[in-house]
């Protein structure tokens, strides 16, 4: 019988195949694992010299004076959080409005397919092109309100002056509208996941629209919405084009917003094409620290974000 | 529809100051209905303006040579930024061979090999991490890994970043796409003899081809895009490209280098390069799209 | 790499890393100016103190008794003065905050002299293009450029004064004048970092370029010692155009003496 048994060779030739195949795969997977650990000692290895000089007063003091060989990253956490938690300020109701429109049904399908078209194309538009349209259009508008707030409201520190164009405030601006997709997106996901049982029930017992989605829809889905401002804080956090060409990059601490700031990743973008020595060093320390607080947010949104999806999972 | 539970409470209702609540209530409901769809359509101004913006500064520019000239010098007129698209695509290109075989190969092991494996735990929140990752920080991995290794910045290096920034999209969309094959297909492959190998190769891979292809182009779309990873592992260049190992124009660099300069034509040009760009993406995003609706 | 150019001149200890030797050659001249955007106010005049103060955060108003007392004849407004400066390191900041060091104690103990430094006011811009930008882009900002910059982009400058208390505006024959009046050592190596002379414009500086001192490569050594005989001559007639300053004729002979002696 020689036929059988060359099948069964000419099948066990095939498992050299798959077995190599395998092997194949799981090495990708290893790849995509350790690459988050390689990245982060790459970093770590760099920032060194930087770490062991400077230790923990990296984060506490304010000075980056290259030419002095002193570095402090103060002004630029200060900035990255500032600048990010003003875009969530601005963002939030855009965000939660958008939410509320597009899960509900005010007006015709097309017009929500609009609605959700627009959304997508903010997020497709790159973050250049952004920092591009902002010098033109919204550093003249924020300009021209700060000078109106210096001479009306120069009296409390968040708007003294003098107002310049590139500022903490243009580039809140301009981050707003680019994490809107974010937030939109995950708490559209979060107002669709409440159950329509909890919904018609609501209205059943007499409740308008908005009685419904203020006492019963929003609260439930207010963990999802939570996690969709986390992330689109991380988000605004790592932001760095738009920002760097529109923040002013100074690295000076002010309480004006009407002041040039400066965020972590416009310091990189600024500086490392041209750092030498231990300006390099410094610039991976200020790369770990933006990794370490990006994580930081995410893995926090990512934590409300599969709590909430836990908890809904029940209700259906 | 908007209350109809409001209004028939009403009608069932003889208390006259319970009617005026009614009302009351109802005014409410559409002045806060007023007031959500007010504040959406608000955030259609700043893309009206972007696009108004891109076509009216960019198209004047937009030509043939616009494709086939090197980027005119400060205060020269003329001119165009071949170079960069090359640049641009050749560095999304190295992006993609790395990450495209790496992602996906990843994608099929924690689907199909062992997904309740710690190996394949591990894969999908790497991945979810590396999404979160700031993209300057690709670019910052790419500096130290080749540009300070080699001595100089270069294609390969930039390459490298966007492949970093494309990886857990290729993974995460490739899982998905994976996870939508029916597992009747498997059985039915298992049930006729195939090895697991063949299995994938045969029935599995053809049937999330499309799936796959949409989470690619995706990357491709934000890689297209990003500056962040770029200014300081690529570079820019003003010249031709000889080779992949020396500094590499790119369209967003370009953009980012001219948006700043006192000289109308080379912010011209910037609008100009901004207008390729943003077509290029939406083109690769729709294409996604297509490819994904057409299977579903 | 056969040779490079500098705005800033190597160091002793930088040339010393140098194996075969350097030859510092200087091959043009250029000035760099306070550019503004005031119109109607051309030509304003700003004192050695006011010029470190703008930069030190102490002079903020574009009407402060100070700027009024050296412009007796202009109505100032009551206007902030936003100010510019290079985001990324160059020539032009190390000249620049070389003067401001030179004529102000305090400048030189807050900020110092260096390629990029930290300014205690202000806006960054990338390049001359970049602080060029910013300045045309809001009324009542100040920067620091290149002369060829300001006058390309038609922005105002001010006339600074110099050490022997005048004020000088900027131009190609201020400059000159500034660049006969020096003294060259050996190695050409010379920052007027604050020149006397009565109508010297005082920041102004060489570019140079840099050579090895030996090429093994007689063909290389012959190609290159013509481009930088035909720079130093013919050459010149190009810089007033581009805005730099054509190099007086004793500073042209002795840079042909320091490129003979290259081999």
């Amino acid at each position: 019988m020689p036929a059988p048994q060359r099948d069964i060779i000419s099948q066990s030739g095939y498992r050299a195949g798959p077995d190599l195949f395998k092997i194949l795969c799981q090495g990708a997977a290893l790849v995509t694992v350790l690459l988050l650990g390689w990245i982060i000692y790459e970093i770590v290895e760099s920032a060194w010299p930087s770490i062991q000089k400077f230790g923990l007063d990296f984060i506490t003091t304010s000075a980056w004076v290259p030419n002095r060989e002193r570095f402090g990253v103060l002004p630029f956490i200060m900035g990255t959080l500032a600048s990010s938690l003003l875009a969530i300020l601005f963002a939030f109701p855009l965000g939660v409005s958008i939410a509320i429109f597009l899960s509900e049904n005010f007006l015709s399908p097309s017009i929500r397919q609009t609605m959700r078209f627009v959304v997508e194309m903010l997020a497709a538009i790159p973050s250049v092109v952004y920092g591009l349209w902002g010098i033109f259009i919204i550093i003249p508008i924020v300009k021209a309100f700060g000078d109106w707030a210096v001479a009306s409201l120069g009296g409390f520190p968040l708007f003294s002056g003098p107002a310049y164009g590139n500022s903490l405030l243009t580039a809140s601006v301009v981050l707003a509208i680019m994490i809107l997709p974010t937030i939109t997106a995950i708490s559209r996901n979060a107002l669709a996941a409440v159950p329509k049982t909890l919904r018609e029930g609501t209205y059943a017992l007499g409740a308008t629209r908005w009685e419904a989605i203020f006492s019963v829809i929003l609260p439930t889905a207010a963990p999802g919405i939570v996690a969709a401002t986390i992330l689109g804080l991380g988000r605004a956090m790592g932001e760095t084009m738009a920002v760097a060409m529109l923040i002013g990059n100074s690295s000076r601490l002010s309480w004006s917003v009407l002041s040039p700031s400066g965020t972590l990743a416009g310091l990189l973008a600024n500086q490392f094409g041209e750092a030498q020595g231990l300006q390099v060093n410094s610039l991976m320390y200020a790369a770990l620290i933006l990794i370490a607080i990006t994580l930081f947010v995410n893995l926090i949104g990512e934590a409300v974000l599969r709590h909430t999806q836990k908890a809904t999972a029940g209700i259906r | 529809m908007d209350s109809i539970a409001s209004y028939s409470l009403g009608f069932f209702n003889n208390d006259p100051s319970e009617n005026t609540k009614v009302i009351a209530r109802s005014l409410k409901n559409r002045i806060l209905s007023g007031i959500c769809i007010a504040l959406s359509l608000l955030t259609m101004v700043p893309l009206i303006s972007i696009i108004f913006l891109l076509l009216k500064k960019g198209l004047p520019l937009l030509g043939l040579n616009i494709f086939t000239e090197l980027p005119p010098a400060a205060g020269m007129a003329g001119g165009g930024f071949g170079n960069a698209i090359i640049g641009t695509l050749a560095m999304v290109g190295i992006g993609l061979a790395i990450s495209g075989p790496a992602g996906i190969l990843s994608a099929i092991y924690i689907n199909e090999y062992s997904p309740a494996s710690r190996l394949a735990q591990a894969v999908r929140m790497v991945a979810k991490l590396l999404t979160g990752i700031p993209s300057i920080i690709c670019g910052v991995f790419a500096f130290a890994v080749v540009v300070m290794a080699t001595g100089t910045f270069s294609a390969y290096a930039g390459g490298l970043a966007l492949a970093v920034l494309m990886l857990p999209t290729i993974i995460l969309t490739s899982e998905q796409a994976l996870m939508g094959v029916q597992s009747a297909y498997r059985e039915a492959a298992y049930g006729l003899g195939a090895t697991r190998f063949q299995a994938i190769a045969r029935v599995v891979l053809p049937d999330a081809f499309p799936a796959i292809m949409t989470g690619v182009m995706l990357a491709v779309a934000r890689a297209a895009g990003e500056t962040a990873p770029l200014i300081f592992t690529a570079l820019f260049s003003q010249f031709w490209a000889k080779s992949l190992n020396e500094p590499t124009a790119s369209l967003s660099v370009l953009i980012y280098n001219f948006s700043t300069v006192p000289f109308p034509h080379q912010i011209a040009m910037a609008w100009t390069a901004s207008l390729v760009l943003v077509a290029f993406v939406t083109l690769a995003n729709i294409t996604a799209q297509t490819i994904f609706s057409r299977r579903h | 790499m056969d040779f490079g150019a500098s705005d800033a001149a190597m160091s002793d200890e930088e040339i010393a890393k140098v194996p075969s030797g350097v030859v510092m050659i200087p091959a043009t001249a250029g000035e760099i100016v306070f550019a503004y955007n005031l119109p109607g106010f051309p030509g304003i005049k700003l004192a050695r103190e006011v010029m470190a103060g703008i930069y030190l955060g102490t002079v903020t108003k574009w009407n402060d008794p100070a700027i009024v007392k050296a412009n007796p004849d202009l109505k100032l407004p009551n206007l902030a003065i936003q100010v510019a400066y290079r985001s990324d390191g160059s020539g032009t900041t190390y000249v620049f905050t070389q003067h401001l060091s030179a004529i102000s104690a305090k400048f030189d103990d807050e900020v110092g002299t260096d390629k990029s430094v930290t300014f205690p006011v202000g806006v960054g811009g990338k390049g001359n293009e970049g602080v060029t930008a910013l300045i045309k882009q809001s009324v009542g900002t100040v920067g620091y450029v290149e002369y060829g910059y300001a006058k390309d982009n038609g922005l105002l400058m001010a006339s600074l004064q110099n050490k022997s208390g005048n004020f000088v505006a900027p131009d190609i024959a201020s400059a000159r004048e500034t660049l006969s009046n020096l003294e060259l050592p050996t190695n050409l190596r010379i920052w007027p970092v604050d020149p006397e002379g009565a109508s010297d414009y005082p920041i102004v500086s060489f570019t140079w370029l840099l050579l090895y001192k030996k090429y093994p490569n007689a063909e290389k050594l012959k190609a290159l010692k013509e481009f930088v005989n035909w720079s130093l001559a013919d050459g010149q007639s190009f810089s007033e155009s581009l805005g730099y300053v054509p190099l007086p004729a004793p500073v042209v002979e002795k840079a042909k003496a320091a490129l003979s002696t290259i081999e």
